[in-house]
């Protein structure tokens, strides 16, 4: 058995034995790093120094006999959103290509404090914009199923290094699906919290009402012991919720009695890939034999619609797309080449020209659709059309949550409408881009909890993800619910070839 | 010039901001302070760092409902923050934490104190909370430097009705507004510090026969102190007037609002060129801030530390102290010096004898340091007794303000200080009997007089308590010399 071959829980429980170094298993990862890094591109930096100092550091408190904590030596990567005060926080923007940042996130501290060392920032779409991380201004992520397709995003670097097993587990952050979609095409496990129940302090907003940071790891267990060290009040994020954390590991192995699994109507139609619609119905059986109850729920404000051109639409993107580049607008207005980040280096003309130059510079492609459909909805005159409809709309989709979760304890859902696609497949059309997000957003237009986890593979051995949504503060139950399936079915800890041991690409 | 037959009524409304008295800023922990050097009170909050969140002070919010609640303003149960979009140096997250349709204060009205003894009723619309810019420093010419210390301080913004008709007015309410807020310990209002800045929109009403003309309204932006807004106000009625005389067009129905700027130079308001387009500050409510919500407990305990207001312990001192109103307005500038006042009494003084200390040589001592009548450090103890010792005859009136003098030096008890310094009356009355009878075998001529009854008596009398006082050396205790020449001369001798 190879130490790669440990989750990050069972590596913390080697490293508290002594079984295993966090130096060794720190160095192994960056070797693996190095190995792979150079085809999957998960990561903008690796910080191999300071990796190997805090293991050290977690080897000196073991050989001193002082308390390990639940992560002890377990390399972890960070989405490069959230900050760190070492190294850089770019956001795969060259707007902030050369920030350092002068402090912390507090999930930075809590995975440090649970003893964790973070090896290096992982490469996302810019600010978190995107579903295929190609909107990186350090070049795309690559899935490690297939090095020619997209590990989706904006997550992407995160979830191709847990895929690769280039770290047991990464933190990601969810606006739309950021986390979940990612995961659900590499084959690896995906966590969104409830809304605040992660705080936000130090992730660098692209949404700010349904922005939530959460792991991305190996299996269900993994996930739980990550969201149970970064969950709880922050008294510097006023947006966190001040509940208590329950453990989310206790109980974990153990299946739960008269589950409700809720099937929303809406979601199972011809809008949905064949295979992935089949796998899906093969994971309700599965429960259904764990003794749970199938039950079909309602999201009418959720639905998706086809058109005679094969087109989609759905009320939850349009709505989730305007509530979300709204808030991007106002977000990204303190990129202005002023204090820090990017500034033109022509001589600006006036401070307007300033401003101008150096945006148009810093920012991608994306990201400057973004500000500007956001700039525009929020403008006098159309606030009310777009801004206010859409926080009602966004209400009505909560309803109907509210409704299905009084029949449904859970409800079981597709993460994405196809597997991975190819690199460059969806670039070209920014809406056909958007609509990757269509199964995922809802859940953070209503704050709910979202776990994502492999159902199976597809004939072409891409992973094909499921989703599972429950109630807000639901998290325990959910996370029980997904670790079910995992024992059941046994689909977890996929591993794509190119990860398997001497495997190559 | 007005012309004859033209009526013209001038309608100014103001907006005061006002940088509240803060430990710490709005929505982080640094420093409220002023003055010290640049971008030493910062934080990533206040700078606005990628990641970050805004945290509400509370106190912040406090003071200002406080101020609404003084201004007797309603305090919705429900507000919340906006952000308000616009691109600005000294703006680190080019948006400002404010409050667009759901401010905490809403509909009330101040009394102001005019000069004539009436009042004025200015009525409020509305006033808001929100974060405080940093400062453009235009020091060099080939850069700007941006300070952020004061990025971040709570400011409240108190809109009213355009309810003021004159430049006496508008300087009026603006200077009840200063002593309200300090008198609720809510700002400092320094002017020099910028702790209170103002914007006046002005406009006429032109009346001429049978017709209504109104002018634009003109609001005049960011002036810093009295003068510059009582200057600026009387220059915009003036040149309105005389613009509208030039130019018919130039009303309200063809030019709408209008912003011009202050030379405080010239003491002139110029035109300022228009945007391209108008501002669209893009408000929308802040996902980072939770709506505040002002429960009937936490509304009540802030109106409970309000207290007694300027305007009502003005009357309360003319009715209850006997003061006149020059007096009583006087010792209402400040609550402090009402304050003092007040536990004076409380120790047994009488109002009217710790006024005329107060108002005497405190008052001087004030005047001179340019600070406030309770500034001048004298404390109520001290005041009380010496109200008490000037009553019981103890020492003289004269006397009395040298120890208020020594007090404010020295500092200590005034009895103490009355006898080190020689100034404690002598009541002892085998010494005051002794110089009576001087006075009386010295004086005959005027004690014929003072027995005669008869128009001189009155002058007689006054010479021989002034014998009395030169041969005690000015420490006799008047009152009871007095009591020894009536005894001695007969009940005329009063």
């Amino acid at each position: 058995m190879s130490l790669e071959d440990l989750s990050a829980m069972e590596l913390a429980g080697a490293v508290a034995a002594g079984k295993v170094g966090a130096v060794e298993a720190a160095r192994h990862y960056l070797d693996v790093i190095q190995r792979r890094d150079g085809q999957v591109h998960a990561f903008n930096q690796v910080h191999p120094e300071r990796a190997l100092e805090r293991a050290a550091a977690v080897d000196a408190d073991r050989a001193a006999g002082r308390g390990l904590g639940p992560l002890a030596g377990v390399p972890v990567g960070v989405k490069d959103n959230i900050v760190t005060d070492f190294g850089l926080t770019t956001c795969s923007s060259r707007m902030l290509a050369p920030f350092h940042s002068p402090y912390r996130a507090t999930v930075v501290d809590r995975l440090e404090q649970a003893g964790a060392v973070i090896v290096g920032k992982t490469n996302l779409d810019e600010f978190a914009m995107g579903s295929s991380t190609e909107n990186s201004a350090f070049g795309p992520t690559r899935n490690p199923w297939d090095l020619q397709r997209v590990p989706g995003g904006s997550s992407g670097g995160s979830a191709a290094a847990v895929a690769a097993y280039e770290v047991p587990a990464a933190l990601g952050s969810d606006t739309g699906g950021s986390i979940r979609q990612p995961a659900a095409f590499c084959g690896v496990v995906g966590f969104k919290p409830t809304y605040g129940r992660v705080s936000r302090f130090g992730l660098v907003a692209y949404g700010s009402s349904l922005d939530q940071i959460g792991p991305l790891a190996r299996d269900v267990a993994d996930a739980a012991l990550l969201t149970r060290i970064i969950a709880g009040h922050d008294p510097r994020d006023s947006t966190s919720l001040d509940v208590p954390v329950e453990d989310y590991l206790a109980d974990l192995e153990k299946p739960l009695e008269g589950l409700r699994i809720g099937l929303p109507r809406e979601f199972y139609t011809q809008a949905l890939d064949a295979e992935i619609a089949q796998t899906l119905r093969q994971a309700a059986r599965t429960y259904e034999s764990r003794g749970a109850r199938l039950v079909e729920v309602r999201l009418p404000h959720s639905r998706i619609d086809v058109d005679a051109q094969g087109q989609l639409s759905s009320y939850a993107v349009a709505c989730y797309y305007i509530v979300a580049m709204a808030e991007a607008s106002s977000n990204l207005a303190r990129y202005d080449g002023v204090h820090y980040g990017h500034r033109t280096p022509q001589e600006p003309q006036d401070i307007i020209d300033l401003y101008c130059r150096s945006r148009a510079e810093g920012f991608g492609p994306e990201v400057q659709r973004r500000v500007m459909l956001g700039t525009y909805t929020l403008s006098a005159g159309y606030y009310d059309a777009y801004y206010n409809k859409a926080l009602k709309v966004r209400r009505l989709i909560k309803n109907d949550f509210d409704r299905a979760f009084e029949q449904a304890d859970v409800l079981l859902c597709p993460v994405a409408p196809t597997t991975a696609f190819r690199l460059g497949e969806k670039t070209a059309d920014p809406l056909t881009m958007y609509l990757e997000d269509i199964y995922t957003i809802s859940v953070n237009l209503a704050g709910l909890p979202g776990l994502s986890l492999p159902a199976g593979l597809s004939k072409t051995s891409l992973p094909i993800g499921m989703q599972l949504i429950g109630p807000v503060c639901s998290e325990h139950r959910l996370l029980r619910a997904g670790r079910m399936y995992e024992l059941a079915s046994g689909v977890r800890r996929l591993r794509p070839e190119m990860a398997k041991k001497g495997g190559r690409p | 010039m007005i012309q004859t037959g033209d009526l013209v009524t001038a309608l100014v409304g103001l907006e005061i901001h006002v940088e509240l008295d803060t430990a710490t800023k709005m929505f982080c922990r640094c420093l409220n302070r002023f003055g010290d050097p640049p971008n030493t009170h910062t934080c990533p909050v206040c700078i606005g760092m990628p990641g970050v969140l805004p945290v509400m002070n509370r106190r912040a919010v406090e003071l200002a409902m406080k101020v609404g609640l003084a201004l007797d303003c309603e305090a919705p149960a429900f507000t919340k923050w906006d952000r308000k979009g616009y691109y600005y140096p000294d703006l680190p997250k080019n948006y400002q934490i404010s409050q667009y349709d759901l401010p905490l204060s809403i509909h009330g009205h101040l009394d102001v104190p005019l000069g004539d003894g009436q009042t004025k009723r200015v009525r409020i619309l509305r006033a808001h909370l929100e974060e405080d810019a940093g400062k453009n420093i235009h020091e060099h010419p080939a850069h700007t430097a941006v300070d952020l210390n004061r990025a971040g301080v709570p400011l409240l913004e108190i809109v009213s009705q355009p309810d003021m008709n004159s430049v006496e007015e508008v300087a009026a309410y603006a200077r009840a507004m200063q002593r309200l807020v300090r008198w609720l310990g809510a700002s400092q209002a320094n002017m020099q510090m910028g702790h209170m800045r103002f914007e006046p929109n002005i406009n006429l009403h032109i009346r001429r026969g049978q017709q209504l003309f109104k002018t634009p309204i003109v609001e005049v932006k960011n002036l810093n102190s009295f003068r510059a807004l009582e200057t600026a106000v009387a220059f915009e009625i003036e040149r309105q007037y005389e613009q509208w005389l030039e130019d018919n067009d130039y009303i309200l129905e063809k030019l709408g609002k209008q912003n011009r700027g202050f030379d405080d130079q010239r003491g002139v308001t110029v035109f300022q060129r228009e945007k391209e387009e108008a501002h669209d500050y893009r408000y929308f409510p802040d996902p980072d801030l939770a709506p505040v919500v002002v429960d009937d407990t936490w509304r009540d305990s802030v109106r409970a530390s309000i207290g007694e207001l300027p305007l009502a312990r003005r009357r309360r001192y003319m009715q209850a102290y006997n003061l006149s109103f020059k007096e009583a307005d006087a010792l209402t500038q400040d609550a402090p010096t009402g304050n003092l006042l007040d536990e004076a009494v409380k120790l047994g003084a009488d109002a009217k004898r710790c006024t005329n200390i107060l108002l005497g040589k405190v008052a001087a001592v004030a005047n001179e340091r340019g600070c406030s009548i309770a500034e001048v450090g004298v404390t109520a103890a001290q005041l009380a007794e010496l109200a008490k010792m000037v009553e019981l005859g103890e020492i003289t009136a004269g006397a009395s303000t040298r120890i208020v003098a020594r007090a404010i030096e020295v500092g200590g008890d005034p009895r103490v200080l009355a006898e080190q310094e020689g100034l404690l009356a002598v009541t002892d009355s085998t010494a005051l009997e002794r110089w009576v009878d001087q006075a009386i075998t010295a004086n005959p001529q005027a004690v014929a007089e003072v027995l005669s009854g008869g128009k001189k008596q009155k002058k007689a009398f006054g010479f021989l308590m002034g014998q009395v006082m030169k041969l005690s050396g000015g420490a006799a205790a008047p009152a009871q010399v007095q009591e020894l020449f009536a005894r001695k001369l007969g009940p005329l001798a009063r």
